[in-house]
């Protein structure tokens, strides 16, 4: 520190009071010990992470009952975490939680073909009647295979209602969880996809399906 | 359709727009040593009271009225409990950075309370004059009043 400095006048007083003691590591260390303490403490209603996977970056949200939300990078994270916040809770925070521990595993084994199915509790509460009932029958495509949505309204208990069943699949909380790629038009087509059209087909690609 | 109806962002999202200038205030306010505590403690408060939060478009001057009365809290145990000078070495080691400028630092936390508050939000957090007087629980031509005396103030001890 010079002569100079301390003899200061105003403009770099005020220069100085706002040069910034704290640097960009040292934010990320708190708020890493922040995200700990704060599940900890039980405040955090949904913990997120980001995950990388083929398809790009992952946001997997899960709550106390288990896994809410996947979202696709086609659907950008900051509209996966105000959706969340908005019909889940605010309390959404990039924090640890076994379950997330368990997603990111098992979807690193689909996407290296070695696992089939998920074996994770899901929390349902983003998906509504009808809706709920079109993902649960979604739920039941085995690996590998697809079904109309036609097929799917039928297994929800609406045979007429495919065109209802084709918007709850385009509005999944819970793509690859819940296999809306294996859903196709019957008239051979991809059909749409929250993720985009070449995600679906290379998940299509990636079970053997196509 | 669910729907928790706030209206309020995802509370990421204010950590991360508004978390580094909270560390760099708490830093300011309370020490290097202690900012990690009342940064956390700060958030963990606004954590619990986010959701009863009514006014989104103020979460700014919410959140640094917690972290003001946080970092009284901090003082005040720490006037009961002095500790010992902070370990340099040690602080590096869990990365507590020393302040860039120890010798100002120091005079802005011997500064009365107000001016001490008001000179630390409007130059570490970056508040405006408005938002300072929110904090603080005084009017904005106080917050003025308060920022311009503290630099005054400041001025005339570094000029000795």
């Amino acid at each position: 520190m010079t002569n100079i400095d301390l003899r200061s006048d105003s403009s770099s007083l005020e220069a100085r009071l706002r040069r910034a003691p704290a640097s960009p590591d040292r934010f990320e260390r708190a708020r890493g010990a922040l995200a700990a303490r704060a599940v900890a403490s039980g405040l955090v209603d949904v913990a997120f992470a980001r995950h990388a996977s083929p398809l790009g970056t992952l946001i997997l949200g899960v709550t106390s009952r288990g896994v809410v939300r996947v979202g696709l990078p086609a659907e950008g994270e900051d509209a996966v975490l105000d959706d969340l916040a908005r019909r889940v809770s605010p309390r959404v925070l990039a924090s640890p939680a076994d379950a997330l521990d368990h997603a990111r595993r098992q979807l690193d084994e689909y996407f290296a073909g070695r696992r089939r199915r998920f074996e994770l509790p899901l929390d349902w509460r983003l998906a509504q009647g009808f809706r709920r009932a079109v993902l649960r029958a979604t739920a039941r495509i085995p690996y590998g295979r697809t079904a109309s949505y036609r097929e799917v309204a039928a297994r929800a208990g609406s045979p007429a209602a495919s065109r209802a069943a084709g918007s709850a699949l385009a509005n999944n909380p819970l793509p690859l969880l819940v296999p809306c790629h294996r859903v196709l038009p019957s008239s051979g087509a991809l059909g749409d996809y929250r993720g985009g059209a070449d995600a679906k087909a290379r998940l299509l690609a990636l079970e053997g399906a196509r | 359709m669910v729907d928790a109806g706030t209206g309020l962002p995802p509370f990421e999202r204010v950590v991360l727009r508004h978390g580094p200038a909270l560390l760099r205030y708490c830093a300011a306010e309370v020490g290097p040593e202690r900012a990690d505590d009342c940064f956390q403690e700060t958030l963990l408060a606004a954590l619990r009271a986010y959701a009863e939060l009514r006014d989104r478009r103020a979460i700014r001057a919410w959140l640094f009225a917690i972290a003001a009365r946080k970092a009284i809290d901090l003082h005040r145990e720490r006037a009961r409990a002095p500790r010992p000078e902070p370990d340099l070495e040690a602080l590096g080691a869990v990365g507590a950075a020393p302040e860039p400028d120890p010798a100002l630092w120091s005079r802005v936390r011997a500064l009365p309370p107000k001016q001490r508050q008001a000179v630390t939000l409007r130059f570490q957090a970056d508040l405006s004059h408005r938002e300072i007087a929110r904090v603080l629980g005084i009017s904005e031509a106080a917050a003025r009043r308060n920022v311009f005396e503290a630099l005054a103030r400041l001025r005339a001890e570094l000029r000795r």
